[in-house]
This record gives C-alpha cells, sequence and structure tokens, in this order.
C-alpha cells in the first residue's frame, strides 16, 4: 500500500501496458518529452522509446483518425485529447469511424483505441478547458464511455480500456488527477459495466459518477447530521450501464437523486434518472431529482462555483425528497 | 528556357546539376509540373516517349483495358438496377474508367485500398464480387465484403475521413516492420476538408507509404473547382506538407498507370507519401437522385466523350497489335456476361434479419441491447402471428 495520487496511478496503468503488450503504443499532443500537460504521460518516452509514445501534429481529428488507420495495422493505439473541448474538431472520426467500423465491417475490423479526455472543471480552468462531454460520447452506440473516481479505479478501468476489443472513451475528471488515496498496484477493482456502492445507506440513494462522485460522498457525511443515511452509487461505467446495481439499491431505499457536474439537460443524469423511474417505479416514495450543472456555458473561474453541484445543492436536493408525504412544492401548479 | 522550379523539379536524377544544400530551392522536387503528364493524345495515338513515366507493360495495358471495359458495364449496369428500384442510390464513376482501374491495378494485393463512395467500379475491379460491392447502395446495413481479407477499407461516405486512417494504417504497417502500401482515394471537393491536409500532413510527418490518389472530375455534385481552391491545381495541396505530387490526365490510361506505378514506388521505397491529381470527368449525375443540368451544359460533357478513356486505350493497343477485333469482342462478351450475373443476382430479393443489428454494435452486446433485441424479436414475432391470421 503506498499512497498515490490519480494521475500516478493513471500514468503507472499506461507505463504497466505498455510493458504487458507490445502493440500498445500512446501518442497526441505534448505527450512525449514533456509527458502530457497533466504529467499523465510522464517518462514513458524515456522509458519505452518515440517509437511507443509520441508526440503528433496539433490535429485531433487527425489524431483520432491516425488511431483508427493504426489500429487496423494491428496496434492498440492510446490518444489523448489534451482538454475536453479540444477534442471536438476528433467528433466526425469518433462517431462516423471509431464508433461504428466495427458494425460497418460486422466485425472483421474492430477499433480497440483508447482515446483519454480530460474532462469538467473545478480546476478554474478559462474557458474551452472544463467542458463535461460525456454525453456526446454516451449517445453514440458502439462507444464505450468510462470515468473513474477513485485512485485505483483509475488503473484498473484504465488497464482494462486498454484490453477492451471495443473504443473506449476514457474520461478523467481534471480536478481529481492530483486527489491521492492509498492504492495498492497493479489494482484490478470491479470491471466493465458494474457499477459500485461506495457507501451504504438506508434512506435515499445518491448515483454519481466521475468528478460529483466525492461530492455525493462528502453530501451523504453531511446529510448525517440531518438524519439521512446516505448511499452513494459511482456509475463508473456510463456505458455500458450498469442498471441493475443502481435499481437493486434504490428499491432498498425508495428514494433517488441523481448528481452530475455536467449541464443537465439532455444529459446523462437524465437517462439515469429515466432508467430508475421506469424500473424502480413502485418502489419509490419521491419523484428521482437531478442536481446537476446549469445549463449554461462553463463558466469563468470566478464564477464556477455557482455552478458546479455542491454539497448544499445536493443536501437542499435530498431534503426535497417527499420525506414527511407532501408533495414537492416546487411541481404544484399555482 | 528559364529554369523554373518546375523545370528543376524535373530535371530527371541524371542531369540535376550538383549543388550544395543551402543552393538548392527548398521546394525543388515538391511543386508540381504545370501540366499533368499524357502518353497518349486523346485520339489513342502516342506521345514521345519520355524518361520520367516509362510506358508500363503492354500486358498490364490490356488487362487494364479488359477491366475498365468490364468496370464501365458495371458501372453503367448499376445505374439500370438503380432505376429499377434495386439500388437505394448509386454514384456512377463511367469516364473514370482510367483512374478507377489504374488505382488498384498499381498495387499489389496485400496493399490497402481507401475508397470513396464512388469507387465502387475500383473494388470490382480489384476482384471484389460486385454484389458484395454494392450491398451498401443496395440498403443494407454493411458494407458487404470482408475488409480485413480484401485489403480494402469500407467505402467512406464522410468526405477525406479516409484520409487518416490511410495515414494511419500504412504507418502502423511500416511500424510493424511490412512493406504495405495504402492508396486513398479522394474527389476534388474533398481536398477542401480539415482531414485530407490533416491526413496529408500525417502521412508526410511520419512518412507512411501513402499514396494520396485525387481524381478531380471537376464538381462536388453541383459546385464546380473553382469554389473548391485557388490554388493552380489540387497538385500543389501537397507542397505546403512537404509532398510531392504529380498531375496526370486521368483519361489516359498509360498515363494514370505509370504515374499511379511511380506514386506507388516512391511511398514502398520508404520516402513517404506520394500526391497525385487525375483531371478526369464524371460523365454521370452525381447520383441517380441527382440533376445535372441545373450546374452544366450538355455541351459540356459532349465535349469530354472525345476523350473517351477507354476508346483512347483501345485505339492505341489496336496500334500495339495487342488487341484485334476478336479480342475486344471478347472482353466485350465477358463484361456483358459480368452484368448479366449481377442483374440476376441483384434481382433476388436478399434476406434481411433485422435481429442481426445488434450483433456487432460491440464485440459483445451490452445489457441494454440484449434487452432491445429481445424487444424486436417479440415485436417480428407478434408481427408474424398477424400475418398468419390474416
Amino acid at each position: 500500500m503506498a499512497t498515490m495520487t490519480m494521475a500516478k496511478a493513471l500514468n503507472a496503468a499506461l507505463a504497466d501496458a505498455m510493458l504487458d503488450d507490445e502493440r500498445v503504443v500512446v501518442f497526441g499532443e505534448d505527450v512525449g518529452q514533456l509527458g502530457g500537460v497533466f504529467r499523465i504521460t510522464d517518462g514513458l518516452q524515456a522509458r519505452f522509446g518515440d517509437k511507443r509514445c509520441f508526440d503528433t501534429p496539433l490535429a485531433e481529428a487527425g489524431i483520432v483518425g491516425f488511431a483508427v488507420g493504426l489500429a487496423m495495422s494491428g496496434l492498440r493505439p492510446v490518444v489523448e485529447m489534451q482538454f475536453d473541448a479540444f477534442a471536438y474538431p476528433a467528433f466526425e472520426q469518433i462517431a462516423s469511424h471509431v464508433a461504428k467500423l466495427r458494425n460497418r465491417t460486422r466485425g472483421a475490423l474492430s477499433v480497440p483505441i483508447v482515446i483519454r479526455v480530460p474532462y469538467a472543471g473545478g480546476i478554474g480552468g478559462v474557458e474551452h478547458h472544463c467542458d463535461s462531454s460525456e454525453a456526446y460520447y454516451a449517445h453514440t452506440p458502439g462507444l464505450k464511455v468510462v470515468t473513474p473516481a477513485t485512485v485505483e479505479d483509475a488503473y484498473s478501468l484504465l488497464r482494462e480500456a486498454i484490453d477492451d476489443p471495443d473504443p473506449v472513451v476514457f474520461m478523467e475528471p481534471k480536478k481529481l488527477y492530483f486527489s491521492s488515496a492509498e492504492a495498492e498496484l497493479p489494482a484490478r477493482t470491479a470491471p466493465f459495466g458494474k457499477a459500485v456502492v461506495r457507501r451504504a445507506g438506508t434512506d435515499a440513494t445518491l448515483v454519481a459518477y466521475g468528478p460529483a462522485v466525492p461530492v455525493a460522498l462528502e453530501a451523504a457525511e453531511a446529510a448525517r447530521e440531518e438524519g439521512w443515511d446516505l448511499e452513494v452509487v459511482d456509475v463508473r461505467t456510463i456505458v455500458p450501464f450498469d442498471d441493475a446495481t443502481v435499481i437493486a439499491s434504490v428499491r432498498k431505499t425508495g428514494r433517488c437523486v441523481v448528481i452530475q457536474e455536467a449541464q443537465g439537460f439532455a444529459g446523462v443524469g437524465a437517462e439515469i434518472a429515466a432508467r430508475v423511474q421506469e424500473r424502480c417505479f413502485h418502489a419509490l416514495h419521491a419523484p428521482v431529482l437531478r442536481v446537476s450543472g446549469l445549463d449554461i456555458p462553463y463558466p469563468a473561474p470566478m464564477l464556477e462555483h455557482a455552478h458546479l453541484p455542491s454539497v448544499d445543492r445536493v443536501l437542499d436536493t435530498v431534503a426535497r425528497l417527499q420525506w414527511d408525504d407532501q408533495p414537492d412544492t416546487r411541481w404544484v401548479a399555482a | 528556357m528559364t529554369t523554373t522550379p518546375q523545370a528543376v523539379r524535373r530535371a530527371s536524377p541524371r542531369t540535376r546539376r550538383k549543388a550544395t544544400p543551402a543552393a538548392v530551392d527548398p521546394s525543388a522536387g515538391l511543386l508540381p509540373r504545370t501540366e499533368p503528364v499524357r502518353l497518349l493524345n486523346p485520339d489513342g495515338t502516342p506521345l514521345p516517349a519520355r524518361d520520367d513515366y516509362p510506358e508500363p507493360p503492354l500486358d498490364a495495358l490490356r488487362e487494364m483495358y479488359r477491366r475498365m471495359v468490364v468496370g464501365r458495364r458495371f458501372d453503367v449496369q448499376a445505374t439500370a438496377l438503380t432505376k429499377q428500384g434495386r439500388l437505394a442510390v448509386y454514384p456512377s464513376s463511367r469516364g473514370q474508367e482510367a483512374c478507377q482501374v489504374g488505382g488498384v491495378l498499381a498495387l499489389h494485393d496485400t496493399d490497402w485500398v481507401f475508397p470513396t463512395y464512388r469507387e465502387s467500379m475500383a473494388l470490382t475491379a480489384r476482384g471484389i464480387d460486385p454484389v458484395e460491392v454494392l450491398t451498401l447502395l443496395r440498403g443494407d446495413w454493411h458494407c458487404g465484403y470482408d475488409p480485413a481479407a480484401r485489403h480494402t477499407a469500407p467505402q467512406c461516405t464522410p468526405l477525406a475521413t479516409q484520409c487518416v486512417h490511410a495515414a494511419g494504417l500504412a504507418y502502423g504497417e511500416s511500424y510493424q516492420g511490412r512493406d504495405t502500401v495504402a492508396l486513398a482515394f479522394i474527389g476534388d471537393g474533398a481536398t477542401s476538408e480539415g482531414d485530407f491536409h490533416e491526413g496529408v500532413n500525417f502521412a508526410a510527418v511520419f512518412k507512411a507509404p501513402v499514396v494520396y490518389f485525387v481524381q478531380n472530375n471537376k464538381y462536388a455534385i453541383s459546385v464546380p473547382l473553382s469554389r473548391q481552391t485557388a490554388a493552380p491545381s489540387l497538385a500543389y495541396k501537397g507542397v505546403g506538407y512537404g509532398v510531392p505530387s504529380e498531375q496526370v490526365d486521368g483519361n489516359d490510361p498509360v498515363a494514370v498507370l505509370a504515374v499511379l506505378t511511380r506514386a506507388v514506388e516512391h511511398a514502398r521505397s520508404g520516402q513517404g507519401p506520394f500526391l497525385v491529381e487525375a483531371h478526369t470527368y464524371r460523365m454521370e449525375p452525381h447520383t441517380n437522385a441527382d440533376d445535372q443540368t441545373r450546374y452544366r451544359d450538355a455541351e459540356e460533357v459532349e465535349a469530354w466523350r472525345d476523350r473517351d478513356p477507354i476508346a483512347r486505350l483501345e485505339t492505341y493497343l489496336r496500334a500495339r497489335g495487342v488487341l484485334d477485333d476478336a479480342a475486344v469482342a471478347a472482353i466485350a462478351d465477358e463484361a456483358e456476361a459480368y452484368a448479366a450475373a449481377l442483374r440476376d443476382r441483384m434481382n433476388a430479393q436478399p434476406a434481411v434479419d433485422p435481429l442481426s443489428l445488434f450483433d456487432h454494435v460491440y464485440a459483445e452486446p451490452t445489457p441494454q441491447l440484449v434487452e432491445q433485441r429481445e424487444q424486436v424479436r417479440a415485436e417480428l414475432a407478434a408481427a408474424r402471428d398477424e400475418e398468419g391470421d390474416a
């Protein structure tokens, strides 16, 4: 056991994958000598050489399209999009080719590539550096979409992503890069498609993923003072989504709040809320509620605190879960 | 004659002046010649032989002729099948036979082709079953052939995106010690897309063995070349990326094969990508759904009939004594039989199974897809029961 950051765990996962499988190549912008702007690829070029870890021209569609071709030749590319919003030029390659090539060729060609996307805010980033873009990818059949919230999960999910036969968009919560925890590597946690109960509770379920998980856990601790015993489910893999774990938890608690940092409208949280409502209606004592970022462009550093889901916003929402069996006045027509 | 950069570029290695590196024009070797390479006149009479582009062997040209004739008949048949409702849509490449066939004839079987939707003829010329080639255009959900076995990517509908795949595939192959060349077809309009530029640039930076083969057929649906570029020619697109380029008369089959052969050799020998612009003309509308009278005159189209690539090659091969009436008739018969077999097979209604739509979304379907497949299975069963009751 050693204390390490999520950034270090991700770096170790890349290094171990490169050591285990010589088909793994890592490339992107500044990932070589510099080791990436967040240092996730630190030391890989020195250790494995500039054929295994290399810088590319600054062209995200080019990076992803190049990875498609490399995968067709039998390699296992892991590419870095430097920031969430910088991946948008690559969207056509991702949505039209990465996601569909297996299907278009009935499995004759597969695209086992990992697209690493540092995402979300809370780091005081200027515009275009803090987008939560997971819904775009989750809405695209053919992609797996994964986001770790813990140090050991970061290692394990990235190793599994690199081994996976399908393309994986690997969403790394920037604000958790330098969070640290006790971890023993090489860790193998739950596989893709499994959500994990991070905190057991009886009164209500908080469903969260990525950067929202620590918020949910903190809120659950704070809720004890209010007399609520909250369960926290970490989604981990948005696609494939683990209905079973979420359903089991909500059927047990009878109440559910879905928390995401992204803007709320048409987001992943909306999908989760709908799935819970469809599957747990008869167990619910209150409507499924959501806590999310606001439906605004990601705000400037001096204002992001107003946008990000906070512990207070979560607790205010939990308070509206009809504990007294009265309808939520917000939704009652005047 | 003044020494233009083009002339420097085209000086053969034997005659090139010895120069210190500082004296070399940095664009030397990159600027395309201002005139397309041409080895046959439009009437099929030969132009003087040239050192830089030796004429391909006659047996290769004869084979090229055969595939062009069969290819055109295939194209005519596919157009007819569309009118009969057997195909959802068909983008014809009639008039571009020299490029379609030359593009695949210049390659080894182990080389990779990255086609667009207009390359159905090229794929059949590569020996892929025409029914498989037309699978997507027929309205089915997959590309039809096995791309891994045929070293041929699925026909690419998004514009220019295949240019980057070709760079990656070619680099990955050389990375693993194989001498594979990738040839990416692209049209004139798609050279305006960002992925064309990113692909050529990646290929150049990583010295990937790619031939970018631009068929400039003058129109992107209705938009003329003048709206795509202000460059003197599309071959100039290579210069800025450090990629040598050449223009060729795309309706001169001998020149097309000669230039592509050299481009492929350039790539295979480790010198990086090469860009070829072929000047050709799409004789048919963009697809069956297009109305070309809205953007070009019949006279313009008619003028290109005089430059027909098949007639041009036939005249030349007859003059060289490797083609006679009997051989021409035999090839025409072969083309007719090919088209008749295609027509018969396309008239049979293909079996489609909605449940197969779930098979290859992922290596293993997600639990949600398993649920949806069961839903569709139940819907299909209910529909069959209703039919049975009726």
